[in-house]
């Protein structure tokens, strides 16, 4: 969803209906900021409703605005809530639209999407909605998946790879798939989503919970301090035989109880939850529970998989080494040859590379004129025959794991090459010998690749306190090259499912809060045992079952973005609880001279309080309005923050939390003070008060 | 102010300092019990004690057990105060024959000693016998000083515990930490102020006949060993009703510079007993720094207050209510460092300071007694502060907050939240019901804001466990021992509590190691935050309280009018 539906006219007037709505003083207990404020509007409306039919404009506007001040937080929170509602009711209605084809022994047969069990492959044609859950077994399509990302952009599925998971409910744009259902009806993604955003305002984190505590805490105190400033003030008037109560009067006194809570983050409060779990959604990850997102915010370590997260899924041919008397590009041809029909990204990898260095094109081989070996796990190489116009075998090329060449050449391999692939090996390649008729031509090096800027991701990751370990199968010395090249922090090398699990629980038990990223079957143990655990979409069931947060895009770095939506939640609940609380300086200066002013005067000039109205405001009844008004606008002009988040950059916590100090403090204690004597200025000129 | 005035501020200072750090080491090594010397030297006194008693001081209590031990040895103390101001004029030592003390006042000191508080509704002179000063007050001003610093030990092992129930031994704590640090300081105070002339004796009153031909009756009494701890244990009850302004509690400049050396010695080095057994130095120095900041900057504002206020009503200096031995500097340094510490003890009459001074005296005690405050009761104040601060900073870097490497969660917040705010509550609420109370309103000696003064200096006397009086309010009716004794319980408990289960819950939790996401406690930023956030919610609660007491009186006598 983009920024600009934000303040959709729909949206915001579903929303406007239901600040009214929300106003049930049951629904509003939940929060007992707005519930006090609540009350207080209540209070004063009684008292100018006891008033009448004489009506004083001033009690008549601060009661008004009291109840705006309700309606606004209460408008907050049906924003984030209705744009949660919104994508929950478009899912919906797309999920049950849906009519399927479905393959019945070859023939199609149109079935309602709600009809398919895991298991039933369907077709989807351009223009298709993919009817469920499902893994892509056949063809290739651009998929619009924007109905659950928000994301315009078609993205690519295709059969047998990393992104052969589709969800339902997404549109195919261009060619045909077959698609074998994954998951029962009522167990998709979308219903998922659907129940995580309409169930957002109901889970409160505990972190929540506690600030919560400090602001309900805040209340009663301030509930308590102009209490007993009602008697102090009557003790005051006593004192100076004045009469102040034409001024210490009920509407003033909840005006100003009012503007001393934390109604600010007491409104936004929930209107943040909510919309950090919309951002999350947004960014394509789906979480089991909001206290995961928070827990995100927190993590220590994090363990990826090597493979298709660090580097590209697979390895790529990258240099020939040829033997001693052999050209690199003789050996870049018989390499070209041998792995024409190797269909494995490694075999096709060596064609490009032969194509690129040494422009050789690709013969057509009929097959009349070659025979080709396939791979196999026990002959550990694969190559081609070349066939004379007999059908005779007239040439052997071959390429493969060392040792198995090593034994095809008998013992006829150069010592140089020996050293070549240790050196290949060392420096975390693969090396591949090939020999042509059982003469060693040399060796082809396979490298991993790292991801194109998975190490600036990396370097990002260590500013925010997160140290990275790479889990990978490989020796220690291969697994060392990658983690130098990657930039990750540490490296697990030839881990087992057990020693994943084994390392978890050591990081775990020395405080360290521990995430994973993870696809395998293999990796279910360790993801059930890590703190955040996010799986890929494309992954195994298992894997997504144990983790409790499921990335849609399966792109296992989207875990920055992760801990950024749970740091940026709890920077926006602080950020705003301090914006809040700073806010009350000025509050005090507007309003305690404003009740006070003429308290113990005498000889025609103003009382010593009077020397605190150091915003000079217009007179007391101008002041207090201008108070209230401002502290109602400040809701309604911090929705768009609450709900896009503060923002979060990557710099360590010191840096960070002085820059939100300045902002979020010193200007919550300066900016107030700007406001009040615009409104008042406004106010004055208007004629709205005396 | 001349140059010898800054030059006893800067000696003070560099005193406070120096000795501090050292003197917090010390106490660490008795609380922790690791240091083979203290061992060596009190050791056998202290196994006497435990054999006596049936303690094993090296047994483990959870939280729980180490509440119930408290409140039980703290129920005792009050009980035993109680009974001997009630029977007294039957017990020995009662050689001026004062007769038993009101019920409801016997009842309002003994709470005001068990406390730490020593807000004090009578007269020592007129009132106590020798015997009920040294066995009921002066054995509560040691015991009431070593409670608090039994809690913050349970706090500094709860903090940092690793992932054990255990918080330490209640009755261990309160042994080690009178044999080997309260006794010892006290016996050298009170042997450096004999020498200086305070009183320490059994005789009873002299009866003197005065130039001017009247007979005056003197008050004695074993004084010095009295004013020794009161001092250092930031009890402040004195053993005269004149307390450190009686010529024979404190009679020359020496015994003040001790006195009032003594005043924060303790507290201050508390926070580094703290640091030391925390493993936090470096936090521990953050935490002072805040503390020394605090008091400086009200300091200079006292100063201030007190030096321009003579300038506007015409007079050389403010020394109404101040003695002339002490001049105006040392008065005002005292009446902040009183406040500022919980201890209480004054040279000078509070109600007699510049409206603005008494104000910051007043504002020292409604910070929660955290600027040094008590013997330990500063520092656990001070980590219930650090705890809401590490809170918010959590919240301001998107990170759960963590202290001392363990994860500040829901229970911590809400124990801190309680402890920080209860006292400000029972000041307001007892203020108010003064306010409303006709019988309470009686009791005010003066009108205008400077009666308003009296009495929310009183109730935040007692609710910050202080005991200093503003002066001219007559607590000795029953709205106030009762009342007063009330607030002084809540203030105490309200926060020793919370305190306790903070041990307990933290006490369980894994340490986690920092990271570069961890923010740390020992930063200067850290500090500033620390110190605005204990003046915000200070500010914030006592604004208005503030400004139509001492704010209004202080802006009335620039205007030329005086209360």
């Amino acid at each position: 969803m983009t920024t600009n539906s934000f303040w959709s006219r729909e949206l915001a007037g579903k929303a406007a209906l239901q600040a009214f709505v929300k106003l049930n003083p049951v629904t509003l207990s939940r929060s007992p900021v707005m519930f006090v404020t609540l009350i207080g509007a209540a209070m004063v409306t009684l008292d100018v409703l006891a008033g009448l039919p004489r009506v004083s404009g001033f009690e008549a506007q601060i009661a008004l605005w009291l109840w705006v001040t309700v309606l606004f937080a209460n408008f907050a929170e049906a924003m984030a809530e209705g744009h949660g509602k919104a994508r929950a009711e478009s899912l919906r209605r797309s999920r049950v639209e849906i009519m399927a084809r479905r393959l019945d022994g070859g023939a199609e047969k149109k079935v309602p999407a709600s009809c398919l069990r895991k298991g039933d492959a369907v077709v989807c044609s351009a223009g298709d909605l993919i009817p469920g859950d499902g893994e892509v077994i056949e063809g290739i399509a651009s998929v619009d998946e924007s109905a659950i990302t928000g994301e315009s952009a078609p993205v690519i599925r295709e059969s047998g790879g990393d992104r052969s998971a589709v969800t339902g409910g997404t549109k195919v744009l261009s060619d045909r798939i077959v698609v074998r259902i994954t998951a029962e009806p009522g167990k998709s993604f979308v219903d998922r989503m659907i129940a995580l955003i309409e169930n957002a305002n109901r889970q409160r984190t505990p972190n929540e919970i506690a600030l919560s505590l400090v602001l309900s805490a805040l209340t009663l105190l301030f509930l308590l301090a102009v209490s007993s400033l009602k008697l102090f003030a009557d003790y005051g008037a006593a004192a100076a035989g004045q009469d102040l109560s034409g001024l210490v009067t009920v509407p003033v006194l909840v005006s100003l109880l009012v503007c001393l809570i934390p109604t600010t983050i007491g409104g936004l409060l929930s209107a943040i939850g909510i919309a950090g779990m919309d951002r999350l959604v947004q960014r394509n990850v789906i979480a089991k529970s909001g206290r995961a997102v928070e827990a995100a915010g927190d993590i220590d370590v994090l363990m990826l998989d090597k493979t298709g997260t660090i580097t590209l899924g697979n390895r790529m041919a990258s240099a020939f080494v040829p033997a001693p008397g052999v050209s690199e590009r003789e050996l870049a041809e018989a390499a070209q040859l041998a792995s024409l029909a190797d269909e494995t990204p490694e075999g096709r990898s060596i064609v490009v590379l032969a194509k690129t260095r040494f422009d050789l094109r690709a013969r057509e081989l009929h097959p009349h004129e070659a025979r080709f070996i396939p791979f196999s796990a026990n002959t550990q190489f694969s190559g081609v025959e070349l066939l004379n116009a007999g059908r005779e075998p007239v040439r052997r090329i071959l390429k493969g794991s060392v040792a198995a060449i090593k034994a095809e050449c008998a013992g006829r391999f150069p010592p140089e090459l020996e050293a070549a692939q240790a050196e290949i090996a060392n420096s975390g390649g693969t090396p591949l010998a090939v020999i042509d008729n059982g003469r060693a031509l040399g060796i082809v090096q396979l490298k991993d690749i790292v991801k194109g800027g998975i190490k600036e991701r990396f370097a990002q990751l260590r500013k925010m306190g997160i140290k990275t370990v790479m889990i990978t199968g490989d020796n220690p010395l291969t697994a060392a090259a990658i983690a130098a090249e990657a930039g990750v922090d540490d490296f697990m090398a030839q881990a087992t499912p057990e020693s994943k699990l084994a390392r978890i629980r050591a990081e775990q038990a020395a405080g360290r809060l521990v995430a994973m990223t993870g696809d395998g079957t293999n990796d279910a143990p360790a993801l059930a045992q890590a703190d955040v655990a996010v799986t890929m979409n494309t992954g195994t069931q298992a894997a997504r079952e144990a983790g409790n947060m499921v990335d849609l895009d399966s792109n296992p770095t989207k875990l920055i973005e992760i801990v950024e939506t749970g740091k940026q939640l709890l920077m926006t609940r602080g950020s705003l609880t301090t914006f809040s609380i700073a806010n009350d300086v000025s509050k005090y200066f507007a309003i305690i001279p404003a009740l006070f002013c003429s308290l113990y005067a005498a000889g025609g000039h103003a009382g010593p309080l009077a020397a605190l109205n150091i915003m000079r405001l217009h007179s007391p009844q101008s002041a207090i309005l201008s108070a209230v008004i401002f502290n109602a606008l400040v809701i309604i002009s911090l929705i768009p923050l609450a709900l896009r988040g503060v923002k979060y950059v990557a710099v360590d916590a010191q840096a960070l939390l002085r820059r939100n100090m300045l902002i979020y403090g010193l200007g919550g204690i300066l900016a107030p003070f700007a406001g009040i004597k615009l409104l008042d200025v406004i106010i004055t000129a208007a004629g709205l008060v005396r | 102010m001349n140059k010898f005035d800054v030059l006893q501020l800067l000696l003070y200072a560099a005193a406070l300092v120096t000795l501090a750090k050292p003197l917090g080491c010390y106490v660490a090594g008795a609380l922790q019990d690791n240091s083979a010397l203290q061992c060596r030297v009190f050791g056998p006194a202290e196994r006497l004690i435990y054999r006596l008693c049936g303690i094993s001081p090296a047994a483990q209590m959870n939280w729980k057990t180490y509440r119930g031990a408290l409140l039980a040895f703290n129920a005792l103390g009050l009980a035993a105060v109680f009974l001997l101001q009630l029977f007294q004029h039957k017990l020995p030592l009662n050689p001026n024959g004062n007769g038993p003390v009101e019920f409801w006042l016997a009842f309002n000191t003994a709470v005001s000693f068990m406390t730490n508080t020593n807000w004090q509704a009578y007269a020592g002179e007129t009132t106590l016998s020798y015997l009920t000063q040294m066995l009921g007050l002066g054995a509560q001003n040691f015991l009431s000083a070593a409670t608090g610093m039994a809690v913050m030990a349970a706090m500094a092992r709860g903090l940092t515990g690793r992932k054990t129930a255990g918080v330490g031994n209640f009755w261990g704590d309160v042994t080690r930490v009178t044999i080997r640090v309260l006794l010892p300081l006290s016996f050298v105070t009170a042997f450096l102020l004999v020498g200086q002339g305070v009183v320490q004796t059994f005789k009873p009153n002299a009866v003197i006949t005065t130039s001017e031909g009247a007979r005056q009756a003197i008050p004695l009494g074993p004084a010095a060993s009295q004013v020794a701890i009161k001092q250092l244990g930031t009890n402040g009850g004195g053993f005269f009703n004149a307390n450190s302004a009686h010529p024979l509690e404190n009679p020359t400049p020496l015994s003040n510079f001790i006195e009032m050396l003594a005043l924060l010695l303790l507290p201050g080095a508390c926070v580094f007993a703290y640091g030391a057994m925390t493993g936090g130095r470096a936090h521990a120095r953050v935490l002072f720094a805040v503390m020394f900041s605090v008091w400086a900057a009200g300091l200079a504002g006292a100063l201030y207050s007190e030096y321009s206020a003579a300038a506007v009503t015409g007079q050389a200096a403010l020394m109404e209510g101040k003695e002339t031995r002490f001049g105006v500097t040392n008065s005002v340094l005292w009446a902040v460092s009183t406040t500022a510490a919980s201890n209480g003890s004054v040279n000078a009459m509070h109600s007699s300071l510049s409206p603005a001074a008494g104000g910051i005296a007043l504002f020292n005690i409604m910070l929660g007694e955290v600027i040094f405050g008590g013997a330990g009761s500063g520092m656990y104040g001070m980590a219930l502060f650090v705890l809401l601060t590490v809170f918010l900073c959590g919240l301001m870097v998107g990170r759960t907050p963590e202290y001392l490497g363990k994860k500040v969660e829901k229970r911590e917040i809400q124990m801190a939240i309680i402890g920080i705010l209860a006292p400000g509550a029972v000041i307001l609420t007892g203020a108010a019901l003064s306010c409303a109370v006709p019988a309470a309103l009686a009791s005010l000696s003066a009108g205008g804001p400077h009666g308003f003064s009296e009495l929310l200096y009183a109730w935040s006397s007692a609710a910050g466990n202080n005991g200093s009086a503003f002066a001219g309010l007559n607590a000795n009716a029953p709205f106030y021992t009762i009342g007063l004794a009330l607030a002084m319980l809540a203030g105490r408990f309200a926060v020793i509590l919370p305190c306790l289960a903070i041990a307990g819950s933290m006490a369980v939790k894994t340490p986690s190691p920092p990271s570069a996401g961890t923010l740390p406690t020992d930063t200067l930023t850290f500090g500033v935050l620390l110190a605005a956030i204990i003046l915000i919610v200070g500010g914030l609660t006592f604004f208005p309280a503030l400004m139509l007491g001492p704010g209004a009186e202080q802006l009335l006598m620039y205007g030329g009018t005086a209360f």
